[in-house]
């Protein structure tokens, strides 16, 4: 019972949320100065050509009426049409975010085990000098962003030891086989070895770049409640058993240490996936955020308002997961 | 074991000095820029294009760290570009302090609708993608100084509302305060009276955190060219066109991402060891 009424209280703050967002986005872009339209048209066209096109986009309505419009559309499943391209903005958003997406989860996945490798290793030797190097490599890492360390990771291994590419998301020339923008799952169902290298060789600076902030905050976090774990008697008395230091990090204190874990790395993903605007526009990853910037800088407010859509129903949604994940696994919230 | 907290203790000394210390010579750096600078931070010479730094083969002297593709001097660049840094820092950085910690107060304190309208807004902000919306609003606002300030500041408010709030929510749950508005303060005075001394050192620790990120944002949006002119010298402007020329020059690229790299760990090393010294079970 209250777990239902813990999960109905978290859908409903979550719909406020995004109606907010929709409301904040819709009024913001509307005061963009620069007017979109005049910059479809050639030069020389007439105010009544202009006018037409205002109407077409239904930007000679008040914005009140522009929003109630806009909300019916989506609805129906229509986000209105791009000005600079003129497609639906829901292809086109659709489109780009296979490749956001395999960004995020593969600089998940590499802060997660490089996070929690760093944990155990630091737990296991601790008191040592290997916890003391780690404790320092942590502060660095976290207290530096990831725009900086895809900077970094671009001097080291694009210029001075250019082992990887960092520009592009696939090398142009080849040919590709792909019937959806998930090139990376693709091409490792297709058994496509050659491209899954390509694709690596371009995603894994950026990916990094994301990584390491996030690497730094799983680590520090798990490293505090592994600490506070391995204090406990149940620990001690599997210690007394004759267990391996190891097997008691591993077996005993890391699945009692993972839950405070698991409801921040929810949170942190979210800043992390914010985070992957700026790196794919810093790498020339063809994804949403290097689209939202360029939609920006061309003002193509349907775009702009699509993608800030998207990326809020993406927050709110991991954000909404973790809790009801949260919620679920503690027992204590479980039984009210 | 004894031992402990004076380890500690050392080591966050030394973390204070050297941070400090990079923050005084920025500062310093930012005041001095004009007095300081081999060269004119704008004059181009495109027959001094991409000299390399002092040491490398084909330096040319008054060029202690190269040129720019345009022949622009980059240390001289560098220097004005502190100036920039600095004023973004400590302008953004405090607005954003005052404003954010003005609420997180008010809602952490007075609870009921005023902590359900800002803990709302608060949420609403979260699902927005940081980066995005700062681009969105300079867009909006136009290029330059203010509209940076301003977009750090709408963007950032909720860094300090969230933990000023949990914090003002603590501190009112305990007896002093209780016994401050039993004594007839009313309730605006507890909470500027008892509360916010209280929760002051917190608020300095997110100040110091926020005027490195406040930086990196100006840097950012310098380096998707919403910034200033592009021909006032940025550090962010400056790594876009290094960025694009890193195989050409790479010095364009290195000098101020070390600039930029050192004021960010400062800034936060600074905030780290403020909160340490700050901390009772600590000091």
């Amino acid at each position: 019972m209250a777990l239902l009424r813990t999960i109905l209280l978290r859908l409903l703050t979550t719909a406020i949320t995004l109606i907010g967002v929709a409301v904040i986005v819709f009024v913001v872009i509307r005061v963009v100065p620069g007017n979109p339209i005049a910059m479809m048209l050639p030069p020389g066209a007439t105010e009544a050509d202009i006018d037409r096109l205002k109407a077409l986009y239904g930007f000679d309505k008040s914005i009140p009426a522009q929003f109630v419009i806009w909300v019916q559309g989506v609805m129906q499943g229509n986000f209105g049409t791009s000005i600079s391209s003129r497609q639906p903005v829901l292809g086109l958003v659709l489109g780009r975010l296979p490749a956001t997406l395999e960004l995020s989860l593969m600089a998940l996945v590499m802060a997660v085990i490089g996070g929690g490798l760093a944990a155990l290793t630091g737990t296991r030797l601790r008191g040592g000098r290997v916890e003391g190097a780690i404790d320092v490599a942590n502060g660095m890492a976290l207290s530096v962003p990831d725009f900086l360390w895809g900077l970094v990771l671009i001097l080291l291994f694009g210029v001075l030891w250019p082992v990887f590419h960092i520009s592009g998301r696939i090398s142009p020339a080849l040919d590709l086989p792909f019937a959806t923008n998930f090139y990376l799952i693709e091409s490792i169902l297709r058994l496509r070895f050659d491209l899954l290298a390509d694709l690596l060789a371009h995603m894994l600076l950026p990916a990094l770049a994301l990584a390491i902030p996030l690497a730094a905050i799983i680590a520090q976090l798990l490293k505090q409640s592994l600490k506070e774990t391995m204090h406990l008697d149940y620990v001690t008395l599997a210690r007394t058993r004759g267990y391996s230091e190891s097997a008691v990090i591993w077996r005993e204190a890391l699945p009692n240490a993972l839950l405070p874990t698991l409801t921040l790395v929810g949170v942190q993903f979210t800043f992390l996936i914010g985070g992957t605007v700026i790196i794919e526009r810093l790498f020339s990853y063809e994804g949403l955020g290097n689209m939202a910037i360029d939609a920006v800088i061309n003002r193509d407010l349907p775009l702009i308002q699509g993608i800030v859509i998207l990326f809020a129903v993406i927050f709110t949604g991991v954000n909404l997961v973790v809790d009801l994940a949260y919620a679920a696994l503690n027992p204590r919230l479980r039984h009210g | 074991m004894v031992d402990g907290r004076s380890m500690v203790k050392r080591r966050t000394g030394l973390r204070l000095w050297l941070s400090g210390g990079w923050i005084m010579l920025l500062v310093l750096a930012a005041l001095l820029a004009p007095w300081i600078s081999p060269q004119d931070p704008l004059a181009q010479d495109l027959f001094m294009g991409r000299l390399p730094p002092f040491w490398a083969a084909g330096a040319e002297p008054g060029y202690p760290l190269g040129t720019d593709s345009l022949g622009r001097d980059v240390l001289s660049r560098m220097l004005h570009g502190a100036r920039i840094a600095v004023l973004v820092a400590l302008i953004a950085g405090i607005c954003t302090g005052i404003i954010g910690a003005t609420l997180g107060l008010i809602a952490g304190y007075f609870r009921g609708w005023p902590d359900l309208v800002i803990s709302r807004l608060i949420d609403i902000w979260m699902a927005f993608p940081p980066v995005l919306f700062a681009i969105l609003l300079v867009a909006v606002v136009g290029p330059g100084l203010t509209s940076i300030i301003l977009a750090i500041v709408i963007i950032d408010w909720t860094r300090f509302a969230r933990v000023i709030r949990a914090e003002a929510m603590a501190q009112g749950a305990m007896d002093y305060t209780a016994s401050a508005r039993v004594a007839g303060q009313s309730r605006i005075g507890t909470m500027l009276t008892e509360i916010l001394p209280n929760v002051l050192p917190t608020i300095v620790v997110l100040l110091t955190l926020e005027m490195g990120i406040a930086v990196i944002v100006e840097a950012i949006l310098s380096f998707v060219n919403l910034s200033i002119s592009t021909d006032d010298p940025t550090w962010g402007g400056m790594i876009a066109e290094g960025r694009a020329s890193v195989h050409q020059a790479w010095w364009v690229l290195v000098f101020p991402l070390v600039a930029l790299f050192l004021t960010v760990l400062s800034f936060s090393q600074l905030g780290e060891g403020l909160k340490d010294r700050f901390d009772p079970v600590l000091r």
